[in-house]
């Protein structure tokens, strides 16, 4: 052990004795409630949950790594804060090797759960997984948790997108005049593609007259290419907005200008233009996050594959309330939301 | 489809967006031009922008003071193009790799200071379109041209602006002498550095309003490395233009009228017959096409060449 | 006398670099204090993280290899008198070419299946800058137009191809659509030279290869050619040596390098074609090639010193938990202290040779 690795040591000993000392419940349960303010101190904290988050686009982006970090901080509230849980993250790591270098290490470092929150990880998690076996780890979006493979630590999830993609094509058949509505779609892959996909059914299920026009801007980050996209779009008529990755904030600043209503997908987007998002599909990952601490802590580390539902409350449908939305659109999508759910209707095409 | 395309909306569609989307191309190539002219590429436009773009939105965001935020994000640029300018003329730096590090560095510091002092970002109330009286009445060539926001007009009318002090001024003169021949300008009592410092800070200025165009004028937001790429084309744009502001603006022009219009093909191809990929490839080949193919001006004789007194 | 004088100047200004990185870091000492973070801590893991264990320098290896690759074909342009900024586009459509031909001859065996994968990423990677060549040989257009312009087109077509014919079918199958290529055969991986770490074939080949250049840069008649275009067209011109000609060759040569540096990011790393495969080494490479002083002997170093930086500062940010972003300014202001030192250097040359 190299010195700096025994002063890091120290450090984390540190602040896990000082957690220990300060927090009264963390018990790490499902249910957990918010942290009680420290009273009955006798009473013995639980080991500090440790995890690691490693994300393609910063934490900020309103979008697909935002919808993590927050989930995970969220988690970390219910657990009594940061002695509860530590989370440590490293976020725009788009490139693959750079990803894999930061897994493996927080892995070597003694996380107990190490998320590889990007779907390109996928091939190089496998690798890492297989030389540390007693790391949990979790990887999404993605439905492959490598059993097949031998593997035991891996945790897969992901968001069955194209639901709440319908719901939001319903609201938006329901709410436009023109019967225009434009999609500002990344690129035509992973859960954008089966938002976009699933948006498309739900608006045109629902109002034959209506028409859907797609863009592609071929990169998550071009946010100017994404304005350009949304705007060509109002021009062509469209008074209702959707579109995914963290580049949309582009398209959400047209969308409020011309003022029509903006659907957001992965994180809530009310928060970038209150008077302009209707509604958001959020990918609320607390759920699967306390499921696999729980998990970890009674000794399993992964050959479990979550899927994030309209139905078991992983993908919600939050409504701004200062956007009038009217009640027989919400009702529409209510009923869609619900059919979804008992599974009468298929999203997907 | 086709029949589509030749409508009335969407043709004015297109030279409408078009127009507006070469604004932050033409701020940031005309602030490029100079510099070149004078002899520096600068590669660090992209980094510049971003930084302005960051510091537009901040101001704009704390004190929703629109001029203050175009402003600071000017002064900020200026900064930058001094450093610029020191690291080009004192420090006579390879220029393009310079240029690299100065990308690099505005990259790195405008998502450290959004993280920092933002964090999360609500959009703001831009600068909205202003319809010019009796011009922008004219049915279609008013709603193309007459109907923009203050920055679209500003960059416009910089063009002619650029070429007077260019072309017709004392110091346009000096600006051109030092691009191609410094020692002859030297000889003569031009100071080779003053022009040079001149040349660069200003185009730094007007890289950071550049940048600071994107959430003030066009956007409304901020997101990091926002401007993915325009700096660089940019760049390109001013050796499009052949180092003449017409040129550039015919560039930006061309550019983003392209972009337009792909955009437009997307949206009419409802059975994405040509793939969305190779509509995003037009802008780029098409530029390199009509320059390969159109009339070519020779390059400032001296551009990246450092200058040193008495060396030749 | 004057020679161990010259051998202790030489020695000194091949530093430079490092005294450049020093300057960044202390700058960069100064905002982790500001993030609040402890800078020696933060530097204390930069240094472990590039050199600490030997998993860690053979990742400092891995990461110096593709940078080296383009270094050296930026090296060869430089000579030209050109810089070559397409190496991203030029890595990509080298990316592509490698996986393709791999995965259209899944039977051929590895003797033959990962020589031909190589040579077609340097084939694309040479057609990538081949085209800025010829247009600029023929028709005057400038280089830096181009490349630009052509890094943008490189990416669009790693998008057509990633999600159209080229997609693992798996992807399709799964309906999850990540835009990456099916696994290349097994026998076109470059061998991994010292498991479980991931340092390969590549890296030798590499440094194989900076001597090649360095050979024929110096001691063939072509190298010898671009060089006197570089250092004076118009005297070369008189000598009657070709130079549109030579320009382009130096581009189609700096093209064929960072195409295979795409080719063996994917036979040696990735073992696939994804996204972000460039991952900035072709602005990096240029950086590194500075480094080295345009020279292709000492690229190899400076590959290493600048693929240490960019392993160690990863690691500094896992470590002392600072924004990545900070990571990019330190490298900035590293690239910016490193190229303007180059006129102190240049001062003492100089003044050597007038004294």
């Amino acid at each position: 052990m190299s010195k700096i690795n025994r002063r890091k040591f120290l450090t984390i000993a540190g602040t896990l004795s000082a957690g220990a000392a300060l927090t009264a419940c963390a018990a790490p349960a499902p249910t957990a409630a918010p942290a009680a303010p420290a009273g009955g101190a006798a009473k013995p904290a639980a080991k500090q949950f440790k995890v690691a988050m490693v994300c393609p686009s910063a934490v900020t982006d309103a979008a697909f790594s935002q919808s993590m970090f927050d989930a995970i901080k969220a988690v970390q509230k219910d657990m009594g804060g940061e002695s509860g849980l530590l989370l440590k993250y490293s976020d725009n790591v788009f490139q693959v090797p750079n990803a894999a270098a930061a897994i493996r290490d927080y892995a070597g470092q003694g996380f107990d759960l190490v998320i590889a929150h990007g779907t390109q990880y996928g091939n190089s998690l496998q690798e890492i997984a297989k030389d540390f076996p007693n790391v949990a780890f979790a990887w999404g979006t993605a439905t492959d948790n490598f059993e097949s493979k031998g593997l035991k630590n891996v945790f897969a999830y992901n968001p069955k997108a194209e639901e709440g993609g319908y719901v939001l094509g319903v609201l938006a058949a329901k709410i436009t005049k023109s019967n225009v509505v434009g999609v500002c779609g990344p690129v035509e892959a992973g859960d954008a593609k089966t938002f976009v996909d699933g948006f498309k059914k739900g608006v045109t299920d629902t109002n034959k007259a209506a028409k859907v026009n797609v863009t592609y801007t071929g990169n998550f980050s071009d946010v100017s290419l994404m304005a350009a996209a949304a705007e060509t779009h109002t021009k062509a008529g469209a008074d209702v907005l959707t579109g995914s990755s963290q580049s949309v904030v582009g398209a959400i600043g047209i969308a409020k200008d011309k003022k029509i209503v903006w659907f957001g997908t992965q994180s809530d987007q009310a928060g970038l233009a209150p008077d302009t998002v209707g509604a958001s599909q959020v990918y609320d990952w607390s759920g699967i996050v306390k499921e696999m601490i729980n998990m970890i802590n009674s000794g399993k580390k992964g050959a479990v594959s979550f899927e994030t539902t309209l139905k078991n409350g992983g993908l919600k449908i939050a409504y701004n309330d200062k956007v009038n939305i009217p009640a027989d659109a919400k009702a529409a999508a209510a009923a869609a939301a619900k059919d979804i759910a008992d599974g009468k209707l298929k999203a997907l095409p | 489809m086709l029949s589509e395309f030749f409508s009335l909306t969407v043709l004015t569609g297109i030279a409408y967006s078009g127009i507006r989307l070469a604004t932050p191309y033409l701020f940031a190539a005309l602030g490029e031009m100079f510099a070149q002219r004078s002899g520096v590429v600068n590669l660090g436009v992209e980094g510049i922008m971003l930084v302005g773009a960051f510091t537009g939105f901040a101001v704009a965001t704390w004190t929703s003071n629109l001029w203050l935020a175009l402003f600071c994000a000017a002064v900020v640029g200026i900064i930058m193009g001094l450093a610029m300018s020191y690291i080009s003329v004192n420090m006579q730096a390879e220029q393009g790799i310079s240029g690299i590090g100065m990308h690099l560095f505005g990259l790195g510091l405008s998502s450290l200071l959004f993280k920092k002092w933002l964090g999360s970002t609500k959009a703001i109330t831009g600068f909205q379109p202003i319809k010019i009286p009796i011009l922008g009445d004219i049915p279609i060539i008013g709603e193309i041209f007459f109907n923009h926001n203050i920055l679209v007009y500003i960059a416009f009318l910089l063009v002619p602006i650029a070429a007077w002090v260019l072309n017709k001024t004392t110091f346009g003169l000096k600006i051109r002498a030092v691009g191609v021949k410094p020692e002859a300008a030297d000889s003569l009592g031009v100071s080779v550095a003053r022009i040079r410092y001149s040349c660069v800070t200003f185009g730094g200025m007007m890289a950071g309003i550049a940048g600071a165009a994107l959430p003030l004028a066009l956007i409304n937001l901020f997101q990091e490395n926002m401007t993915s790429g325009i700096g660089f084309i940019a760049v390109a744009l001013v050796y499009f233009g052949g180092w003449s502001p017409t040129g550039v603006m015919l560039g930006a022009l061309l550019f983003s009228l392209v972009n337009a219009l792909q955009l437009w093909i997307q949206v009419l191809d409802k059975d994405k017959v040509i793939p969305s990929d190779f509509a995003l490839m037009l802008p780029y080949i098409m530029t390199i096409a009509v320059l390969a193919f159109g009339k070519r001006t020779n390059q400032p004789a001296a551009l990246t060449k450092p200058f040193e007194r008495g060396s030749h | 006398m004057s020679q161990v004088r010259r051998i202790i100047n030489t020695s000194f200004e091949s530093l430079l670099p490092i005294v450049g990185v020093v300057f960044a870091l202390i700058i960069g000492a100064f905002m982790l204090l500001a993030l609040g973070a402890n800078p020696i801590t933060a530097y204390a893991a930069l240094i472990e993280g590039a050199f600490g264990s030997q998993y860690s320098f053979m990742q400092t290896l891995v990461k110096a290899t593709p940078l080296l690759l383009v270094g050296l074909g930026v090296c060869i342009a430089f000579r030209g008198g050109i810089i070559n900024i397409g190496g991203e586009g030029q890595i990509i459509v080298g990316g592509l070419a490698s996986t393709a031909l791999a995965l259209a001859m899944p039977s051929l065996p590895g003797i033959l299946l990962l020589p031909m994968a190589l040579a077609a990423g340097m084939l694309a990677g040479a057609i990538w800058g081949g085209v800025p060549g010829v247009l600029k040989a023929k028709l005057g257009v400038n280089e830096i137009l181009t490349t630009i312009m052509m890094n943008a087109i490189a990416m669009q077509l790693s998008n057509f191809l990633l999600r159209g014919p080229m997609i693992d079918p798996k992807e399709v199958a799964a309906k999850t659509y990540l835009p990456q290529s099916a696994p290349v055969p097994e026998q076109a991986w470059l061998l991994r030279l010292l498991p479980p770490t991931l340092l390969h074939l590549g890296t030798i080949l590499a440094v194989v290869l900076a001597v090649l250049v360095f050979i024929f840069l110096w001691r063939t008649t072509i190298g010898y050619r671009i060089r006197a275009v570089g250092l004076n067209p118009s005297a070369a011109k008189y000598a009657g040596i070709n130079v549109p000609t030579y320009q382009a060759l130096a581009l189609i040569l700096g093209g064929a390098f960072a195409g295979l540096a795409g080719a063996v990011e994917v036979l040696g790393v990735s073992h696939r074609m994804l996204e972000g495969v460039s991952g900035g080494y072709g602005f990096s490479g240029i950086v590194a090639a500075l480094f080295g002083k345009l020279h292709p002997l000492g690229s190899i170093p400076a590959s290493v010193l600048f693929g240490s930086l960019l392993v160690g500062a990863d690691k500094m940010q896992r470590a002392v938990q600072v924004p990545a972003s900070l990571i990019e300014v330190i490298l900035g202001l590293v690239v910016i202290f490193v190229v303007s030192s180059e006129l102190w250097a240049r001062r003492q040359a100089s003044k050597r040779k007038t004294s």
